[in-house]
């Protein structure tokens, strides 16, 4: 048991600290260090237009989706080697949230499913960040019940023709291209008339609109698509198989190895560590004491869980489930951990301006931004599911409405 | 990276997996848990024929000499089938008393008793209610004899030798206790056996009347050792805690797949799979952090008091919170004394308290962080 690199490891590991060192934005490091969840963001600059740099930068060394194939703009780097990239990279990785959804789904889809000539066109400039892509699958009707979904897509000619609305969709507004799942046969169960798609999210008749969150910022959009024309060859898959190609979509969505997820406890012990309480300083008082050691020992399993998942990896061995605990863990903590910062601050914890409030309100824009994250990317409801099913072997909800014709299906509850 | 067992490690794991399955039943742990044996005598002889109660001893002193590592998935083991012997009280935390503290002549004479089997051994620290600290312990030494009462001491009942710590001292400070060793059968001790939550195994009261004592480790250094051996024993803990929180997941798990009601396996309904899937959840983070323990262990790193602490709370919490819900999953059948679903719930909650509470290593763990986080 140790935690030492293998020789080509740690070769790999000085090679990429080397250039990291000669080419991130360094100027950007000690602000993106700083930064936490609900505020991301620089002061002097354009987080966006810094991110796509470096990308770009990446992309042109060759240290841009480690992982790919060198003929679609990556590496064709190793799993670990990309987990040995992502901790080097440590607060410049910051940059790459708005390619996440990209770089993680939209990417590994088009792998799968896409023609060659198409592959080769759209996967490089994705990967340097050139172009932005978007998920297109979430709508009001269908949030964590996807197969629920109901934008259409009829085929008039060599085109499909969209028309419906999509729901939180990630950058819709800054991306380039979207991958979207639509019902194409609504005279057979739900999960059997879906099919895919990409397209162009310049397109006519495409159009974006922010979604103010409850935090107040817009991360998220609706999307509304009215007789918007999709070449046949841009589908994804075959007709009536969408369900299958979301699936890939879905398991590339799991929670990258190694970039770590975000609980909100280094925050909290830090500012622990310095604050004054009415009688002493707070990391002497019993009861931070002991919410402290109770968030460290949750945050500190996550990290060791995560380097078990590194150390199969390392062996060429697929990580075990234990992965999948992680989001699940990380989003009701870090509103926990969030919460009771804002308690530790008594009545002044109710201003949130960076200007006026405790530690620039990084606690109060983690509070606003948290309920988010217990959502997005599969509820922590759905997780749990996931854990019991695929993990524990329970059995799968009884559904309802599996074999019924999705125009059968009730859409309304209480009338 | 390679933070895993190794190929070896985990099979000597299977092989204690088997061994304990056929020796270590259900039904041979509710014999000492009904009070008709102090503890399982032929599963203990097993032990030492297996070579599992000296796998971390040297050679020199009869031991296989392999590893703390190795001891760690053993413990896991043990966890697991709940097994009613001696073996936390003599190999984590006696034994590694001795290999911390002990002269050559000391570890000559009850090392090789040890891994035979034919010694038991424990730490008598606890004076009533109260963490551990060296304010909490009065028991006297002077003139090379004891003077006090020691309550609870686990297997104390069953033990032949003890490690006391004593006040040797008058103030409150880590400087006032030292270590002393005492044969339990050579007179001066009473042991009363006490009714305790988990009476799989046992807790005593000794009282010590001019109790002739040789010293363990230097004098005033009684302290810094026992801190020692409670960090070793909080990662040997946390592994049969883990074991235990996997097992009675296993547990909960299975009833639910087995058990028909609304005229459906009630491990389909989401309330039952969500309690379950945070009983997986807990136990993850538990052994994550004990494997990190297990690291800093077997490394004799500057990290063991954080990752130990870490490790025991982790583990404490683990195996409290899949015990009581794998009763919860049970139901009412899960409440009776014929189904295992208590002994666990009752051990898990007694190794709560066993090294010093929650409240202690909170403390721990966070002097720790703090520290580091200074430096």
């Amino acid at each position: 048991m140790n935690f030492d690199d293998t020789p080509q490891e740690a070769e790999f590991r000085a090679t990429a600290r080397a250039w990291i060192a000669a080419n991130a934005p360094k100027q950007y490091e000690e602000e993106l260090r700083k930064s936490s969840l609900g505020r991301t963001q620089l002061k002097n600059a354009n987080i966006l237009e810094v991110a796509k740099a470096w990308q770009k930068r990446k992309a042109d060394a060759g240290w841009a989706c480690l992982h790919w194939p060198k003929d679609y703009g990556g590496r064709g780097a190793s799993p670990i080697e990309r987990v040995i990239w992502q901790q080097e990279e440590g607060p410049f990785g910051k940059l790459s949230g708005m390619f996440i959804i990209g770089h993680g789904m939209c990417g590994p889809t088009m792998m799968a499913f896409a023609r060659e000539e198409h592959k080769r066109t759209y996967l490089p400039p994705l990967a340097s960040g050139e172009k932005v892509w978007c998920q297109l699958f979430s709508e009001p009707a269908g949030g964590s019940d996807v197969a629920g979904l109901r934008t259409r897509a009829e085929k008039d000619g060599d085109d499909w023709v969209i028309n419906g609305q999509k729901i939180w969709t990630s950058g819709a507004h800054y991306s380039d291209y979207g991958i979207l799942l639509t019902r194409t046969d609504p005279n057979v169960p739900k999960h059997k008339g879906l099919t895919m798609f990409f397209l162009d999210m310049k397109s006519p008749a495409v159009e974006v609109r922010p979604i103010k969150q409850a935090s107040g910022a817009s991360d998220f959009n609706e999307v509304y698509f009215t007789n918007v024309r999709i070449p046949d060859h841009q589908r994804l898959g075959e007709v009536n198989d969408g369900w299958n190609v979301s699936l890939t979509t879905l398991m590339n969505e799991r929670m990258s190895i190694g970039a770590g997820v975000s609980t909100g406890f280094p925050e909290l012990f830090d500012y622990c560590s310095s604050l004054m309480l009415d009688d002493g300083p707070a990391i002497e008082d019993r009861a931070v004491r002991s919410k402290l050691a109770n968030w460290a020992v949750k945050a500190s399993g996550l990290r060791y869980t995560s380097m078990r998942a590194i150390s199969a990896l390392s062996k060429g061995e697929r990580p075990g489930p234990e992965n999948s605990i992680g989001k699940l863990v990380a989003g009701s903590m870090i509103q926990d951990v969030a919460t009771y910062a804002l308690d530790l601050q008594g009545a002044a914890g109710v201003v949130s301006g960076p200007q006026d409030a405790e530690v620039a309100g990084r606690f109060q824009a983690m509070l606003l931004r948290a309920p988010g994250t217990r959502v997005e990317g599969g509820t922590d409801e759905i997780m749990r599911n996931i854990i019991a099913e695929r993990v524990l072997g329970l059995p799968g909800d009884i559904r309802v409405d599996k074999d019924v014709p999705f125009n059968k299906i009730p859409t309304k509850g209480r009338s | 990276m390679n933070f895993d067992f190794s190929d070896d490690q985990k099979q000597l794991r299977d092989q204690a997996r088997k061994f304990l399955t056929e020796k270590c039943s259900p039904k041979a742990v509710r014999v000492v848990l009904d009070g008709k044996a102090p503890y399982d005598k032929e599963l203990w002889k097993g032990l030492a024929e297996m070579g599992f109660l000296g796998v971390a001893i040297p050679e020199e002193f009869g031991g296989a000499g392999a590893g703390h590592l190795e001891l760690c998935v053993i413990a896991e083991e043990m966890g697991r089938a709940n097994a009613p012997v001696p073996f936390s009280s003599t190999v984590y935390l006696a034994a590694e008393a001795l290999l911390i503290a002990g002269s050559d002549a000391q570890k000559k004479k009850w090392l090789p008793a040890i891994v035979s089997g034919e010694a038991i051994g424990t730490l008598a620290l606890f004076e009533g209610k109260g963490n551990p600290s060296p304010k909490n312990i009065k028991l006297a030494a002077a003139g090379g004899v004891l003077n006090g009462v020691k309550r609870p001491v686990a297997d104390g009942a069953i033990a032949n030798f003890a490690v006391v710590a004593a006040r040797t001292g008058t103030g409150g400070r880590d400087g006032d206790i030292s270590l002393f060793l005492v044969d339990l059968k050579a007179g001066g001790v009473e042991v009363k056996s006490l009714t305790n939550l988990d009476p799989t195994r046992g807790q005593a009261e000794l009282t010590f009347r001019d109790c002739k004592a040789e010293p363990l480790g230097a004098a005033g250094e009684g302290w810094s050792i026992l801190t020692e051996v409670l960090n070793r024993a909080a990662v040997l803990c946390a592994f049969e805690q883990v074991g235990g929180a996997d097992r009675a997941l296993e547990m909960g798990r299975d009833y639910a797949l087995d058990r028909i009601a609304f005229g459906r396996q009630i491990g389909s309904f989401q309330a039952v799979k969500h309690m379950l899937a945070d009983m997986y959840v807990s136990a993850t983070l538990a052994r994550s952090n004990s494997y990190y323990g297990a690291w800093a262990l077997s490394t004799n790193a500057t990290e063991l008091p954080e990752a130990a602490a870490a490790a025991r709370i982790s583990a404490t919490q683990a195996f409290q919170h899949c015990a009581k819900n794998n009763i919860q999953v049970h139901g009412g059948m899960g409440f009776t004394w014929e189904f295992d679903c208590h002994m666990y719930y009752r051990r898990a909650n007694a190794m709560a308290l066993g090294l010093g509470s929650l409240s202690y290593w909170e403390d721990q763990l966070i002097d720790r962080m703090r520290k580091k986080n200074a430096a």
